[in-house]
């Protein structure tokens, strides 16, 4: 047992500490400190910067382009990257399909797209989510059908994230309805600007549109766009969903999120003293400081344990569930640690206009549309009662 | 960063594991509570003879261990099996009596029980509330929730030399002997088959002042707190057991209870709740030789999260077992008693919370 880093993980944490000081911009890391929006353009250059510096892709292999980092190396860069408010890298392309196509990608595939995700060129959504496919994805209707060449697919996918910017997508599709679900399923790489696409923006309790529905009018996709087998698909999207459970515990958003709220409470004024002083807060925000602290340590332990070779079983949804739960109660006290300020939406600050006016002081904006947007987080990824049904299953094996 | 216990750790959870396992089955404690006795003398002589207690020392008292991890490993396993043994005692008496190198021996070799009598009727979980004086060479007052004193061959009593009676300064500690003059000793079970104490001083002189300060008082609480996070994780640890057993096991509407979706999320949430409390442990003893702010603060955060996880554990444990979890016949009864018992012990959960906040503003 022993809770200290290692000597060169203590460097490596500076060295990423001192490269963000210096590269991350400034306007940047405000309108992530601040909760504001980011533009297209926002996530586009600190893609460019990561990439630039080689520390975009830290799960891939190095032959790929990637830093091939240890789980603990990824602990320590995500820590940092949130500590010093750099925006999220947008992880669709880079932590979803990319281990797909390294895994069961065709070779060509693999060089076709592989670097684009890199560079910058290629903007890749996630078709998952169906009107009739939520929790349960093996459900999924979206319908490709094999003509010549060509698969031709018709159907529906939505709350696809970030859909509006991107120009690829990656799809479950159904190629054989006539099997048991899970094993008519396809994995198929469709290009956004093919004839017969739709993307409408789902405007959300947030007042924000970051999800969108994607709509398949016979939209032809040259057949060279399966990955893997046809009909394997749930194979691969199980993988993909395995990888999209990589930092989900959310450490580091959350020791962010503290800060703020004690930053917050600390200036706000409630009854003639600050509001942090106030019993009923201070009690609030301390439970959940003690669970965090808790968490960090449960979220260093499978990490570490991944570190050396073991998958997480059961442990990620333990930390998918108890990681929500703890943001979602950040964003709870935030709001509520803004008061009445919390009250007027404020549009055009929350785009991130440089020169928009906010009423009230810094947080009031974004409060209130933060804490709404993070209920998705309990939502998405399977939702944490799904989570509960594994942890249970797995471990009493019924 | 290393999550996994070294070697000779491992070997005393493995051995003191078996030797329980052994030694220790649940009939045989209910049978030791029932018989009247404090503990089983033969069990604990057992602990002794396989290093249990010299584990809780470092090597210059004359152990080999006497870290955090030391203290959380064998603690664990002790509340997995639920002993109801005097080794909690010689926790705190390793942290406060390391100049008396012949009663650390006596302790490690199982014939001295040293118990630490701090608690007085108004202090709550108050360690600076004492009002039992040291006055020309003599202790007067009454210390309660005395762990084993009536077991003890030695008791370490906190009084006030100067100072008003919830001054930090102005405290001492005394090693009085159940034998001397003036000292009456008021012997009762606890709720968990432990066995409290009410210590009257009248006119007692002391067998020594200890050379420890108040500070070092707050040092052996944090240990103890340790010792009993890690016993409290281990016993939630052998409820969770016996629960997963008893949702397989247990049929009702032709079927196992256990296929039922709302145990199925309750019995998750006391999973997630059961690591939340063993990283809470880890962080602690990883802690313990910290400077006194950091040290403090993991203190409280793991006591309270401890205590909240401990009820949460004991209730839906008992619930999902209906009826036969409430019985006496029943091991999770008696976890459920320990678990429950140890929130009352140097600060409970709303204690500590309070505690933590207290020390998050000084930080």
């Amino acid at each position: 047992m022993d809770l200290n880093y290692t000597d060169d993980q203590q460097a490596f944490r500076a060295e990423v500490r001192e490269w963000l000081a210096e590269t991350l911009p400034r306007e940047m890391s405000e309108k992530v400190r601040l909760g504001k929006r980011l533009t297209k353009q926002d996530s586009e250059s600190w893609h460019t910067m990561l990439n630039t510096r080689g520390w975009l892709a830290p799960n891939w292999p190095r032959e790929y382009g990637g830093a091939e980092w240890d789980a603990v190396q990824r602990q320590i860069f995500e820590d940092e990257c949130c500590r010093a408010h750099a925006p999220r890298v947008v992880p669709f392309g880079l932590s979803m399909l990319a281990p797909v196509l390294m895994a069961f990608g065709s070779e060509e595939q693999r060089q076709r797209f592989l670097p684009r995700i890199l560079n910058g060129k290629d903007w890749w959504c996630q078709g998952y989510s169906e009107p009739g496919a939520g929790s349960d994805l093996a459900a999924v209707k979206t319908r490709a059908e094999r003509e010549g060449d060509h698969y031709v697919v018709n159907g529906q996918k939505t709350w696809t994230t970030l859909g509006q910017h991107a120009n690829w997508i990656f799809c479950l599709v159904r190629t054989d309805p006539d099997v048991k679900k899970q094993e008519g399923i396809s994995f198929l790489l469709i290009d956004m600007t093919t004839p017969g696409i739709t993307v409408r923006p789902i405007v959300l309790v947030d007042g924000g549109a970051e999800v969108n529905e994607v709509f398949f009018d016979n939209v032809r996709v040259p057949a060279e766009n399966l990955v893997g087998e046809e009909n394997k698909g749930w194979t691969y999207a199980k993988y993909l969903l395995t990888h999209e459970r990589t930092n989900i515990a959310g450490v580091g958003f959350s020791n962010a999120a503290l800060e703020t709220v004690k930053e917050v409470a600390s200036k706000v004024q409630a009854g003639g003293a600050p509001l942090i002083q106030n019993p009923h807060f201070a009690a609030r925000l301390a439970q959940v400081e003690i669970d965090l602290m808790a968490m960090a340590t449960t979220n260093l332990r499978v990490v570490s344990a991944a570190a050396k070779g073991q998958a997480p079983g059961a442990e990620s949804s333990m930390l998918k569930v108890k990681g929500t739960v703890i943001r979602q109660e950040l964003t709870s006290l935030l709001r509520r640690a803004v008061g009445p300020d919390a009250l007027p939406f404020q549009a055009d600050y929350l785009e991130g206009g440089d020169n928009a006016e906010m009423m009230g002081p810094e947080h009031a904006a974004t409060s209130a549309p933060s804490y709404f947007n993070n209920r998705k987080l309990s939502i998405f990824g399977g939702s944490n009662e799904v989570q509960r049904t594994i942890i249970t299953k797995a471990i009493m094996g019924l | 960063m290393d999550f996994n216990l070294t070697d000779e750790r491992r070997m005393l959870q493995d051995s003191l594991g078996r030797f329980l396992q052994d030694k220790y089955s649940h009939e045989h404690r209910r049978g030791v509570i029932a018989s009247g006795l404090p503990y089983d003398a033969e069990v604990y002589a057992g602990l002794a003879e396989l290093g249990v207690l010299g584990a809780l020392f470092t090597e210059e008292q004359g152990g080999f261990g006497g870290k955090g991890f030391d203290i959380s490993v064998v603690f664990e396993e002790l509340g997995r099996a639920g002993v109801i043994e005097p080794v909690l005692p010689a926790v705190l008496a390793g942290a406060l009596l390391g100049d008396y190198a012949d009663l650390i021996d006596g302790i490690i070799g199982g014939e001295t029980i040293a118990a630490l009598a701090t608690s007085e009727a108004e202090a709550r979980y108050d360690l600076n509330h004492v009002s039992t004086s040291a006055k020309n060479g003599v202790l007067n007052g009454t210390k309660v929730h005395v762990l084993n004193g009536a077991q003890a061959t030695h008791l370490v009593v906190s009084a006030r030399e100067s100072g008003e009676v919830a001054d930090e300064s102005g405290i001492a500690l005394f090693v009085v002997t159940p034998d001397a003059e003036g000292v009456t000793l008021v012997d009762h079970v606890n709720n968990d088959g432990t066995s409290g104490a009410t210590l009257i001083l009248e006119n007692v002189t002391p067998m020594a002042r200890l050379n420890s300060s108040y500070e070092d008082l707050e040092r052996a609480v944090a240990h103890a707190i340790l010792a009993v996070s890690a016993e409290a994780l281990g016993a939630m640890e052998a409820a969770k057991a016996l629960t997963l057993d008893y949702l397989k096991e247990r049929k009702q509407f032709g079927i196992p209870i256990g296929k039922f979706q709302a145990l199925q999320h309750r019995m998750a949430d006391v999973l997630i709740e059961v690591e939340q409390a063993r990283s809470a442990v880890i962080n602690l003893a990883g802690h313990l030789e910290a400077d006194r702010t950091t040290r403090e603060r993991h203190v409280s955060a793991t006591k309270n999260l401890v205590g909240r996880v401990g009820a949460l554990v004991v209730e839906e444990a008992v619930q999902m077992h209906g009826g036969i979890g409430m019985t006496d016949e029943y091991a999770l009864s008696h976890f459920a008693r320990r678990i429950t018992m140890i929130d009352h012990w140097f600060g409970d959960v709303d204690h500590h919370l309070a505690r933590f906040i207290a020390l998050s503003g000084a930080a």
